[in-house]
C-alpha cells in the first residue's frame, strides 16, 4: 500500500464510518433505487398537496410537514444508509443530538419571535413614535 | 495488523469482539474517524441552516410592501431544480458504488451526469433569482426577500462548492486512482451531496410551497 | 484601489489609540529583529510554527490567551479609572466614543480571546495524553484551527491602529450595529475578527469530538474517561452545536452591511430582535463552553490534592451531559425585559434555575472529595477552592436574576456586570490558572514557582470581590452598566475602591509574569524527574515531563478510573514495556498550512473590512489554493524508529528508581 495510516493501530474498533455499509454492486443499486422511488413518491405527493387543492386547506401545512420529514427519513436510510446497528450508535447519537438542536432553536426562536409579535409595537412604528 | 486494514477499507471496521459501537477497542481506523469528523461537520452546517430557516420563518411575512411568495414562486420551475438535485443525488450514489468496486470509467461516468444535474439545478436557480432582481423583487426590497435569497443562495453557494469539490475528487482519480485517501474524501463528498439534497427538502417545503399557500 | 482606506484611518490626533499603536508596532518590530539577529527562525519555524503536535499548539493557545489577557485588561483598568473620575460634572480622560470601544473590545477580547483561547489550549495540551492517544484526529486541521484563532487576534488589534473598533458593545446588537448608526469600520472589524476565529473554533470542536469518541486507547471505555475529558466532551458538543448559529447570525448582519438586506435593520420589515434571539441561542451555550472545562480541571485538581478518586463520579459525568442539553433551553434570560409575554418569560426564568442544581451536585462532589482527604494546598489547589466559595456566589447572584421579576429591575444595571464577572473570573479564569500551575510541568518538565503562585492567587482574589462587590452594591442602587460619566457623586467612592481592586488584580497578573519568569531562571532546580510531580491519577502522569512527541511510547490498556493511580497501586510507575520491546511510531510530519491559510485569511479579512475587493479576491483564492495544496499533499507522515523510542524513553525516564 502506498499509503501509510498513522492512526492506524492494533485494534479496529466495530465502529463503521457513516453512509458505509457492505454491500455487494447489486443490491447497493437496488437500495438506491428503493430510495429515488420512494422519494419521488413523496416529492410529487407534496407538489400534488399544495397544487390539487383536495385536501382540506388548513391540513395542507401539516401534510408538507409530514412528507418532508418522512422523505428526509427515506434519504437518512437509503441514500446515507444509517441503520440502529450498534456500529452505527455514534453516527445516530450524532445525528440525533444535532436534530435536537435544530429543533430548540427553531421551535424556541418561532415561539419568542411569536411572543415579541404580538406584544410590542414593531420597530418601524416605534421609530416613528420617539422623532 | 492485516494490509486490509491497514487500508481502511469498511470491510475491516468489524472485528474488535465487546467494542462494537463503543470506540474503546482502541483508536478507530482513519476513514472511520475522517467520516466521522465530516458527519459531524454537515451536523453543523445544518445547525447553520437551522437558524437561518428559523430566520426566514420569521420573516416571510415582512414584505414591506413588496412583492409577497406568491408573486414570485414558479413551482413548475421548483419542481424539475427538485427532480434535478434529488436524481443527482441518486447518481452520486451509483458513483459510491462504482468508485468502490474500482472502476475508473463507470465512475467518471457517474460523477459527469451527478455535475450535469447539479449544474442544471443551480442554473435553474440564477435564472430565478435575476428574474426575480430584474422585476424590482431583489435582496434589498424587503426583509422577506433578504431572508429568501439568503437561505435558497445559502444553499447554492453549498452545492457550487460541491461541484467544485467534484471536479478536484475526480482529478485526484484520474492522477492517482483509488487510493485510501481519495475513497474516502470521497465518501465525505457523497455525504455532503446527499446531505444538501435532504436541506433541499426543507427548502422547496418550507419557503416555495408554503409560500404559495 | 484601496477601497475606504485613506490616512485618515491613522489616529493621528487621538493620543491613547495612536501611541499604544506605536508602541505594538515597536515591540513587534524589536522582537522580529531579535528573532533574526539570534537566528532563531528556523527553530521557530519548525518547532512551533509548523508543528502538528497538540501539545504545542495547546502551549501557543495558552500564551496567545495570556497576551491578549493583558490587551483585554489595560482596557478593564481603563474603564475603571474612567468610572472612578467622571463622577459629577467630570467628564475623565476617555471621550464617549472612545469609551465606548474600549469596553466593546474589553468585552469581545476576554471572552473570545482569553477565556475562549485558554479553555482551548488546555483541552489541546491534555485531551490525548489523558485519554491515551498520541494524537488528535485530525492535526493539520488542528493548526489552521490555532492559526486563524490567530489572525482574528491580529486583524483586532490592526483596529487600534488603522480605523477604529466596533462602539456597539461585545454583542454588536442592531440596529446601533447597523450601517446607518455605525457607518465606520469598527463594526465590520469585529464581525470580521469574530467570523474568522469562529470556523476556528468550530473545527477545533469536530477535531476534538473525533478525537474522544474515536481515538481512545484500548480499553478506555466511557466511564473510565477522566473528568476533563468528559467535560471537553460536552464543550466540544456545544461548539459545534452553537457556533453554526452564531456564523448565520453575523453572516446575516453582515450582508445587512455589505448587501444592503433586511434582516435586522428597523425598516423594510427587518426585525433587530431577531438578532437578540439568534446571538444569545448561541451566547448562552457558548457560556458553558468556557466554564465546563473549567469545571473539568477543577474536578482533576481537587481530585489529585485530596488524594482521593473523585466522589461520585457518575454524577459528575450525567450533570456536565444534563448541563450541555440545558444550556440550550435557557437562552431568552439574557432578554426578559425586551417584551415576551409571561409564558416565555416563566418557562426560561424555571428553565435557568434548574440548570443551577447540576452545578450544584457538582460542587458538593468536590466538597466531598476533599471531606476526609489528605488536602495539599497547593497552588492549584488554591484556585480550586477560591473558585468554589466565588463561584457560588456568582451562581446565587445568577439563580436571582433568572427570576423575571427581579431582572426586571436589575437588567442592564451593574449588578449584571459584577455577576457575570462573578462566574467568569470566579469560574473561568480561576480554572484557567489551576490548569497552568497544574500541568506546567508536564508541559516544560519543570515546576512554577509555589511562593509566587500563592501571592498571584491572594491578588487576584482579594482584587476580585474589591472590584465586584461595589458593583453588586452599585447595581442595586441604580447604576447603569456602560456609563462614560454619571451625575450621582454617591456613587463615586464605591466606584473609587472598585477601582483599587482592579490594581490589586494588576498586582496579581503581575505576579504571574514574575512567576514565570522566575521559574524558568531557576528551572534547574525545579526539574520534575518523574513525570509525576503530584502524584496524580490520570494518564498525562504516566509518560515524562516534557511529554515526548508521540505522547504514549506503548499504548496503555486501560482497565479502570484513574488508570495512572491503580498502575501506582500495582508498583507501576510507568507503562510496562511488553516483551517484544518499542515498535516504530508513525507521526504526522509538520505543516505549514494553517500558517498559510491563516495568512491570506488575513489579506481577506482585512480587504473585506476597508472595502478593497480586489484583494479580498486574491486573498480568498489564495486561501482555496492552500487548501487545494492540502489535498493535494502525499504526506505519509514519518516514522520513528524503535531503539530511538527507547533512546527518548531512557533519556525522559532518568530520574525514575527502576
Amino acid at each position: 500500500m502506498d499509503v501509510v495510516d498513522h492512526h492506524q493501530n492494533q485494534e479496529t474498533t466495530g465502529d463503521i464510518a457513516p453512509g458505509d455499509n457492505n454491500t455487494t454492486l447489486l443490491s447497493g443499486i437496488q437500495s438506491y433505487t428503493i430510495g429515488l422511488l420512494l422519494a419521488v413518491l413523496m416529492t410529487a405527493g407534496s407538489f400534488w398537496a399544495v397544487q390539487a387543492h383536495v385536501i382540506w386547506g388548513p391540513a395542507v401545512p401539516i401534510a408538507l410537514i409530514v412528507l418532508a420529514i418522512s422523505q428526509m427519513g427515506v434519504h437518512l436510510a437509503f441514500f446515507l444508509h444509517l441503520t440502529s446497528a450498534p456500529d452505527n450508535t455514534n453516527n445516530i447519537l450524532a445525528l440525533a443530538f444535532g436534530i435536537l438542536i435544530v429543533f430548540l432553536v427553531v421551535v424556541g426562536s418561532l415561539w419568542i419571535m411569536a411572543h415579541l409579535d404580538n406584544r410590542m409595537v414593531p420597530m418601524d412604528q416605534l421609530m416613528q413614535m420617539q422623532r | 495488523m492485516s494490509t486490509a486494514a491497514a487500508k481502511g477499507l469498511p470491510d475491516e471496521a468489524h472485528g474488535h469482539d465487546g467494542a462494537a459501537g463503543h470506540g474503546s477497542g482502541g483508536p478507530a481506523n482513519t476513514r472511520t474517524v475522517v467520516s466521522y469528523g465530516f458527519w459531524l461537520f454537515i451536523l453543523s452546517d445544518i445547525v447553520l441552516f437551522s437558524a437561518v430557516f428559523a430566520t426566514y420563518a420569521v420573516l416571510s411575512g415582512r414584505t414591506a410592501g413588496g412583492p409577497s411568495g406568491k408573486d414570485l414562486f414558479d413551482l413548475r420551475n421548483v419542481a424539475i431544480e427538485t427532480g434535478c438535485l434529488l436524481l443527482s443525488s441518486f447518481t452520486c450514489g451509483i458513483m459510491s458504488l462504482v468508485s468502490d468496486a474500482k472502476r475508473p470509467m463507470q465512475t467518471y461516468l457517474a460523477a459527469a451526469v451527478t455535475f450535469a444535474l447539479g449544474a442544471a439545478f443551480l442554473y435553474l436557480e440564477l435564472n430565478e433569482f435575476i428574474d426575480m432582481a430584474d422585476h424590482g423583487a431583489g435582496p434589498d426590497r424587503s426583509a422577506f426577500l433578504s431572508a429568501f435569497f439568503t437561505l435558497v443562495g445559502l444553499h447554492g453557494t453549498h452545492v457550487t462548492f460541491g461541484l467544485i469539490w467534484l471536479v478536484v475528487m475526480m482529478a485526484q482519480i484520474a492522477t492517482r486512482g483509488f487510493r485510501p485517501t481519495t475513497m474516502w474524501r470521497l465518501h465525505c463528498f457523497a455525504l455532503f451531496w446527499h446531505a444538501l439534497d435532504i436541506i433541499w427538502i426543507a427548502v422547496f417545503t418550507i419557503v416555495y410551497l408554503m409560500g404559495v399557500l | 484601489m484601496l477601497g475606504k482606506l485613506t490616512w485618515d484611518a491613522i489616529p493621528f490626533n487621538d493620543p491613547i489609540p495612536f501611541f499604544t499603536g506605536i508602541g505594538i508596532i515597536v515591540g513587534m518590530i524589536s522582537i522580529l529583529s531579535l528573532v533574526t539577529i539570534k537566528r532563531w527562525w528556523p527553530y521557530l519555524w519548525n518547532e512551533w510554527i509548523t508543528t502538528v503536535d497538540h501539545k504545542k499548539l495547546g502551549v501557543m493557545y495558552v500564551l496567545l490567551s495570556l497576551v491578549m489577557l493583558l490587551r483585554g485588561f489595560v482596557d478593564a483598568l481603563m474603564m475603571r479609572s474612567q468610572q472612578a473620575i467622571a463622577a459629577g460634572g467630570a467628564q475623565g480622560f476617555l471621550p464617549p466614543e472612545h469609551y465606548d470601544q474600549v469596553f466593546s473590545a474589553h468585552g469581545t477580547i476576554m471572552i473570545f480571546f482569553v477565556a475562549m483561547t485558554f479553555m482551548i489550549g488546555l483541552i489541546n495540551f491534555i485531551v490525548p495524553l489523558q485519554l491515551g492517544e498520541r494524537d488528535v484526529a485530525f492535526p493539520v486541521l488542528n493548526s489552521t484551527s490555532f492559526w486563524l484563532t490567530a489572525s482574528a487576534v491580529l486583524l483586532i488589534n490592526m483596529s487600534l491602529f488603522i480605523g477604529v473598533f466596533s462602539r456597539a458593545t461585545w454583542l454588536a446588537y442592531p440596529p446601533l450595529s447597523e450601517l446607518q448608526y455605525s457607518p465606520d469600520t469598527g463594526v465590520d472589524y469585529y464581525l470580521w475578527a469574530l467570523q474568522i476565529s469562529g470556523v476556528g473554533t468550530l473545527l477545533t470542536g469536530i477535531n476534538f469530538l473525533a478525537t474522544i469518541l474515536k481515538m481512545r486507547a484500548p480499553g478506555m471505555n466511557y466511564f473510565r474517561m477522566p473528568i476533563f475529558c468528559w467535560t471537553a466532551l460536552a464543550s466540544s458538543l456545544l461548539i459545534v452545536a452553537a457556533f453554526p448559529i452564531s456564523t448565520a447570525t453575523w453572516g446575516m448582519l453582515l450582508l445587512d452591511r455589505y448587501a444592503g438586506m433586511h434582516f435586522f435593520t428597523n425598516d423594510m420589515g427587518g426585525n433587530p430582535m431577531m438578532y437578540m434571539n439568534l446571538i444569545w441561542a448561541w451566547g448562552h451555550p457558548e457560556v458553558y463552553i468556557l466554564v465546563l472545562p473549567a469545571f473539568g480541571v477543577f474536578s482533576e485538581v481537587i481530585a489529585t490534592f485530596s488524594g482521593k478518586p473523585l466522589f461520585g463520579y457518575r454524577s459528575m459525568v450525567v450533570a456536565t451531559l444534563a448541563i450541555c442539553i440545558l444550556s440550550f433551553i435557557v437562552w431568552l434570560h439574557h432578554f426578559f425585559t425586551m417584551g415576551a409575554g409571561a409564558d416565555v418569560n416563566g418557562f426560561f426564568g424555571i428553565m435557568t434555575m434548574i440548570i443551577a442544581v447540576p452545578t450544584g451536585v457538582k460542587v458538593f462532589n468536590w466538597l466531598f472529595t476533599m471531606y476526609g482527604g489528605q488536602v495539599r494546598m497547593t497552588v492549584p489547589m488554591l484556585w480550586s477552592i477560591g473558585f468554589i466559595i466565588t463561584f457560588v456566589i456568582g451562581g446565587m447572584t445568577g439563580v436571582l436574576l433568572a427570576v423575571p421579576p427581579a431582572d426586571f429591575m436589575l437588567h442592564n444595571s451593574l449588578f449584571l456586570v459584577a455577576h457575570f464577572h462573578n462566574v467568569i473570573i470566579g469560574g473561568v479564569l480561576f480554572g484557567a490558572f489551576a490548569g497552568y500551575n497544574y500541568w506546567f510541568p508536564k508541559a516544560f518538565g519543570f515546576t512554577l514557582d509555589e511562593r509566587l503562585g500563592k501571592a498571584s492567587f491572594w491578588c487576584w482574589l482579594i482584587g476580585f470581590y474589591l472590584a465586584f462587590v461595589p458593583l453588586y452594591i452599585l447595581g442595586f442602587k441604580g447604576a447603569t452598566r456602560r456609563m462614560q460619566h454619571y451625575d450621582n457623586t454617591d456613587w463615586q467612592p464605591l466606584m473609587l475602591v472598585a477601582a483599587f481592586g482592579a490594581f490589586v488584580i494588576l498586582c496579581g497578573i503581575g505576579f504571574i509574569i514574575l512567576q514565570l519568569v522566575w521559574s524558568i531562571y531557576t528551572r534547574e532546580k525545579r526539574r520534575d524527574l518523574t513525570g509525576d510531580p503530584w502524584n496524580g491519577r490520570t494518564l498525562e502522569w504516566a509518560v515524562p515531563s516534557p511529554a515526548p512527541a508521540y505522547n504514549f511510547a506503548i499504548l496503555p490498556d486501560i482497565e479502570t478510573t484513574d488508570a495512572f493511580s491503580e498502575m501506582k497501586k500495582h508498583d507501576q510507575t510507568s507503562i510496562p514495556v511488553p516483551p517484544g520491546g518499542y515498535q516504530p511510531i508513525h507521526m504526522p510530519r509538520n505543516s505549514a498550512n494553517g500558517f498559510f491559510t491563516a495568512f491570506f485569511t488575513v489579506v481577506f479579512g482585512f480587504s473585506m473590512i476597508w472595502h478593497i475587493w480586489w484583494l479580498a479576491i486574491v486573498g480568498f483564492a489564495g486561501i482555496f489554493i492552500t487548501y487545494l495544496a492540502l489535498a493535494w499533499r502525499s504526506d505519509e507522515g514519518y516514522e520513528i524508529p524503535a531503539a530511538e523510542v527507547a533512546r527518548m524513553e531512557a533519556a525522559g525516564r532518568k530520574g525514575v528508581k527502576a
